[in-house]
């Protein structure tokens, strides 16, 4: 890639830093560049998170139906699959593909409820709920 | 508390850890590609049958910490490295090592690093960044991604060092150990065998998930992406292939280019003229990689989508193998 032709499109990292890439001089030596994003990529990211848009609007509405527990929608709102849940809560993956399902949830102890509110960092009470803050 | 230590951005984090901790420790001629190539950072699997993200399991680079570890073992220089179960104990061993004026290297998961923008926050546990020191309740935080220095808590900082998950970092620090003075030809003989390593990984390991017979298969398997998944899966999954290779952190194509300096900088060590040729082939797939991603962009923005497109993309991925394994090869038969 030659230097300029390292792309400066607008996109949410740019807010915060430019990226450095390598690219070629007039003599074709390789320096270092900075670019802001790069449209194609930027687009990529934007799908990915239209994509778990769809997954938590689609777990919320599984818990309103009684279909799911609670866990399916922060699973999803955190972004988590079964391997990090079952890191931040310890319990077994076994366990917790019991506890998706709303009429195990109901029973849990406090104890349990509360760890869960604890690896999806929101309070029991917006934990139970389903309510969304923006952090 | 504050090391005199300065801040460099790098294209990857990884190199740019490297980078700047062996600069610190006295060896000012490693630069990102040197460290990069010297520690054969270029890469590439796909495993079969694992999801990521619910898409493939597609790495444009090697387990976390290797180019590390590949560039202080070939220049000779010890490394140290810790991980721990108990998070008072690394913190412990963290304030040691900057009291004794040691800037030191830490893997952290970046879904709680507060100061990268949302967007990019996913459970990804094998981010690099220094620390270099701390005032108050703050740390002092050189993350190569960004173009200035940084802080964290101390509370965000363990945080980020005990992210849980794949590839947890278990408050993993490290930091190269004291060397004497690196001559010139120590690291040219680092940079060949730097370059072996590359070889054997791209080349020469055995099935097809790894290397550039990996690259032609997933060519391969993007043809029938259409047909298997639908177009609105296959999308997603060209995304995340896009992602996987340009983001920060990962870095496909910009890796290439990458690669291609190392070889022009390794010129200055050993004068063998065809260093820049094979450089200008690594180029020439990097510019590839863009052109396939800008392929794979038409079809997750709906641009395009027809069969014929999703043979065109995996035709890409099939050529660019086809001028990495000549790349390689070339560099293999170089008389040293």
């Amino acid at each position: 890639m030659k230097k300029e032709d390292v792309p400066q499109d607008p996109g949410a990292l740019g807010k915060v830093t430019k990226e450095v890439c390598y690219a070629t001089d007039k003599d074709g030596k390789y320096t270092k560049a900075l670019s802001s994003g790069w449209e194609v990529k930027i687009n990529a990211l934007d799908l990915a998170w239209e994509d778990i848009e769809e997954r938590v609007k689609a777990a919320k509405q599984k818990v309103l139906n009684n279909e799911a527990s609670p866990v399916l929608f922060f699973m999803e709102r955190r972004l988590m699959d079964m391997t990090t849940i079952a890191a931040y809560t310890g319990f077994w993956r076994w366990q917790i593909k019991r506890h998706l399902k709303p009429g195990v949830f109901k029973k849990l102890s406090a104890k349990k409820i509360k760890h869960y509110a604890g690896a999806f960092n929101v309070s029991v009470e917006d934990f139970i709920n389903m309510n969304v803050h923006e952090d | 508390m504050k090391i005199n230590f300065e801040h460099k951005q790098a294209a990857h984090c990884e190199n740019g850890v490297t980078t700047s901790l062996l600069q610190f420790n006295g060896i000012k001629k490693i630069t990102e590609p040197l460290a990069f190539g010297i520690g054969a950072g270029l890469f590439f699997v796909h495993l079969p049958f694992v999801k990521i993200n619910n898409g493939p399991a597609i790495a444009f680079r090697s387990m976390p910490g290797l180019i590390f570890k590949g560039t202080c073992k070939a220049l000779g220089i010890p490394i140290e490295r810790k991980k721990f179960s108990s998070k008072e104990k690394a913190e412990k061993i963290l304030l040691e090592r900057l009291e004794a004026g040691q800037p030191v290297g830490c893997q952290v998961g970046v879904y709680y690093l507060t100061y990268f923008p949302k967007e990019y926050r996913f459970h990804f546990n094998a981010h690099n960044l220094i620390v270099y020191g701390k005032e108050g309740d703050d740390y002092l935080v050189s993350d190569p991604i960004m173009e200035t220095a940084t802080k964290l808590t101390s509370y965000e900082l363990e945080r980020v060092r005990f992210a849980k998950g794949a590839l947890a970092p278990r408050g993993q620090i490290y930091y190269p150990g004291k060397a004497p003075e690196i001559t010139d030809e120590q690291i040219a003989v680092a940079i060949k065998k730097g370059i072996r390593k590359n070889i054997f990984y791209m080349l020469k390991i055995p099935g097809n998930v790894v290397g550039v017979k990996s690259i032609a298969n997933t060519g391969k398997k993007i043809k029938k992406w259409r047909e298997k998944l639908g177009l609105k899966t296959a999308g997603l999954y060209l995304a995340q292939l896009v992602r996987m290779q340009e983001e920060i952190g990962t870095g496909g194509g910009g890796f290439r280019y990458i690669y291609a300096a190392f070889l022009q900088e390794a010129y200055a060590f050993l004068p063998k003229p065809e260093l820049l040729e094979i450089s200008k082939m690594f180029t020439q797939s990097g510019d590839l990689w863009r052109t396939a991603a800008v392929q794979a962009a038409g079809i997750y923005k709906g641009r395009i989508g027809t069969q014929r497109d999703f043979d065109q993309m995996g035709d890409y991925l099939i050529e660019i193998a086809e001028v990495e394994k000549m790349a390689f090869k070339a560099l293999a038969n170089i008389k040293w």
